[in-house]
């Protein structure tokens, strides 16, 4: 157990597995075969984002996809944003070996769509343009909070996007067979710069169309492969989960406890996990950035309500799928093949279907980490661009295609930063930063979204405190954590300066942001302009003034 | 490019329009569903990860054969996320959607929110 959070480790924590694939070798499948199917997936979406990239001209096409997708395309592409490899292999690893606990953890992460929904997706929808930071500065100072928003996000696409690729390179290692580090830092290579081309000529669309095909490929796979596990106990659960019991000789497998039930403070870390990942997702910029795609508000509420069908949908599929696994393969060969628990989903396709079936698991998991780099770097790029370039440098003073230029540009650097990141990552344990993705999100951006949304008296002094304050003491605890000093996984595990005991900030960073954004509201001197609020509200609430799809 | 909250000189006088009876009524309305389902599900969730988390013997109850109150209450949490999704989209289209789009439509009728010039 090299990791207390392994579904969230296997972005990261693919890391481990490249050295034991090293050892193990690819022992079942076919590298050609993996290989092959992948190439068809990447044919298939260069098809669509060559064709995307006819289409993408003004700031509007490449930020938003010219605002021209429907509501199940979009809630599609959310799903395909969304579920990254933590929520495939590394949920149904983490089931497989823990049992309910992997499945309390895929629980949360289905929930938090309820805050998007109710809170955040259509209001944004109405007051926004292109990025999180034309809602936060709507009503308030324009340059200092935009400037705060747009570091946030950038530290969250960072963040994210690092743990991606790290991953990536060991993943593709693990189902390709290639062991050597250099062999491995060009497939990271290869796949950033693959997004790179993506993203560059296909801007929004291309990027949409990339996740549309993922989602259905990886929801179909699994769903296949569940009504196959089921079909084998006789479409009888309650015979699957006895089955499970028996065959890991795990009795606790049913019950809590068996990865976060160790003592007090490994309790408090899921819960602040938990807290995290329930107010994280909404204010996720990758997420928010989907919801300016679809022409209206309602289409936006569409995106969710399908985004909560699939996620959902694909949440049970994988509890099965764990619990299968546990059942049908032998929990010493899981660990001990390369990438350990996480192998446990390819290891169960194998066993089913066989090569074919795992070759095709394995392209799935290829086109998400595509798919999911895909989506930040958009986000990334359209932040600095918009945000940064555009609107606090240029002071506005540009125009549609200046900003695509520029946008472009970041794109490649983005793209290259990400690649030697990923490269640089490679055997470090950075499996964290998903996690730290979320608590930042959920501590700089959520409270300042809902305020902003919700609260009149907010003001600009609020919103920097509650942004610097959040993202600060979630970068501060984290330097302070076990994930830094003290323990075997840790970067100095000889010296302990681990002052705040858990690894997940959010327990404490998020509430802290919510005090700092009213204690700086109440305390401001300066009111801000009620004329600005009420135009917020009034466009949040009816959509007058709301961006409209561009027509081609 | 216009700056995106560049101050509205239009023909809407927002202030005004917000003090009003119709979109007060409707600004009631939204806030009386979301905030009560979000605290709702919120404590739903949590209560859920404590029991979890300090009190696995409760979840360990049995159910149903294999099947415990763990599993039930995880499977719950799913179901609670489906029916909310479906009665906000129910509220939504019944309850907002006519309020909503009666202000938006007199507004924009009376000049307000054109797009600016950049939109294509």
């Amino acid at each position: 157990m090299n990791s207390l959070f392994p579904a969230s480790s296997i972005e990261a924590g693919l890391t481990p597995l490249a050295t034991a694939a090293a050892e193990a070798g690819s022992d079942v499948g076919s590298p050609l075969a993996n290989i092959s199917i992948f190439l068809v997936f990447v044919g298939v979406t260069l098809f669509f984002v060559i064709r995307a990239s006819k289409n993408t001209s003004t700031a509007a096409d490449y930020y938003a996809g010219g605002r021209s997708f429907s509501g199940t395309q979009n809630g599609t592409a959310i799903a395909g944003d969304y579920l990254s490899a933590a929520s495939f292999l590394g949920i149904v690893g983490a089931i497989a070996i823990y049992g309910y606990d992997g499945f309390l953890y895929s629980i949360g992460f289905l929930v938090a769509w309820l805050i998007a929904l109710l809170l955040v997706a259509e209001l944004m929808r109405n007051t926004g343009k292109f990025t999180m930071a034309d809602v936060l500065s709507f009503r308030l100072r324009q340059q200092p909070v935009r400037i705060a928003a747009a570091i946030s996000t950038l530290a969250v696409c960072l963040f994210y996007l690092l743990a991606q690729m790290a991953g990536a390179g060991a993943l593709v290692a693990l189902l390709l067979g290639i062991e050597s580090g250099l062999g491995q830092s060009l497939i990271i290579a290869v796949v950033g710069s693959l997004m790179i081309f993506y993203v560059f000529i296909g801007g929004m669309k291309g990027t949409t169309w990339v996740q549309i095909i993922k989602a259905t490929l990886l929801i179909a796979g699994s769903a296949v492969m569940t009504i196959w596990v089921l079909a084998l106990y006789g479409f009888n659960f309650s015979e699957l989960l006895g089955s499970a019991v028996e065959n890991t000789g795990e009795a606790a497998l049913l019950e809590p406890g068996l990865q976060y039930g160790a003592d007090l403070f490994t309790k408090l870390d899921f819960m602040s996990l938990g807290i995290a990942l329930v107010l994280g997702t909404a204010a996720l910029p990758h997420v928010l950035i989907r919801f300016y795609t679809v022409p209206t508000a309602k289409d936006a509420r569409k995106s969710v309500v399908v985004a909560i069908a699939l996620i959902g949908a694909f949440y049970l599929f994988t509890l099965v799928l764990g619990y299968g696994a546990a059942a049908l393969l032998d929990t010493e060969t899981i660990l001990a093949a390369p990438g350990g628990q996480n192998s446990a989903a390819p290891l169960l396709a194998y066993e089913l279907g066989g090569t074919f079936l795992l070759g095709f698991i394995a392209a799935v998991a290829f086109a998400t980490i595509l798919a999911v780099v895909a989506g930040l770097t958009i986000t990334a790029s359209a932040s600095f661009a918009h945000d940064v370039y555009a609107q606090v440098i240029k002071k506005g003073k540009i125009d549609s295609a200046g900003e695509v230029k520029a946008a472009k540009m970041t794109v490649i650097v983005v793209g290259i930063l990400a690649i030697l990141g990923g490269i640089g990552a490679q055997g470090q344990n950075v499996a964290f930063l998903v996690a730290l993705a979320f608590a930042v999100a959920a501590s700089a951006n959520l409270p300042t979204i809902l305020y902003s949304l919700f609260w009149k008296r907010f003001t600009t002094r609020g919103a920097l405190w509650s942004m610097y304050g959040g993202l600060g003491s979630a970068l501060l605890l984290i330097a302070f954590s076990p994930v830094v000093w003290g323990r075997d996984t840790s970067f100095f595990p000889e010296i302990d300066l681990a002052l705040y005991p858990l690894t997940n900030p959010g327990l404490v960073s998020i509430p802290l942001a919510f005090l700092l954004g009213w204690i700086g509201s109440m305390t401001s001197k300066v009111s801000e302009d009620p004329a600005k609020q009420a135009e917020m509200e009034i466009r949040s609430l009816t959509g007058v003034g709301a961006e409209k799809a561009a027509e081609h | 490019m216009t700056q995106v909250n560049a101050p509205n000189a239009g023909p809407v006088d927002y202030q005004e329009v917000q003090a009003r009876e119709d979109f007060q009524e409707l600004r009631r309305t939204h806030r009386s569903f979301v905030f009560p389902m979000t605290a709702f599900f919120l404590i739903w969730y949590i209560a859920f990860v404590i029991t979890a988390a300090f009190f696995p013997d409760v979840m360990a109850i049995p159910v149903w054969g294999n099947i415990n109150l763990g599993l039930v209450l995880g499977l719950a949490q799913f179901l609670t996320t489906f029916v909310i999704t479906g009665l906000y989209v129910w509220f939504s289209n019944s309850k907002m959607d006519p309020k909503s789009s009666a202000i938006r439509l007199e507004l924009e009728a009376r000049g307000a929110g054109l797009p600016e010039e950049d939109k294509h």
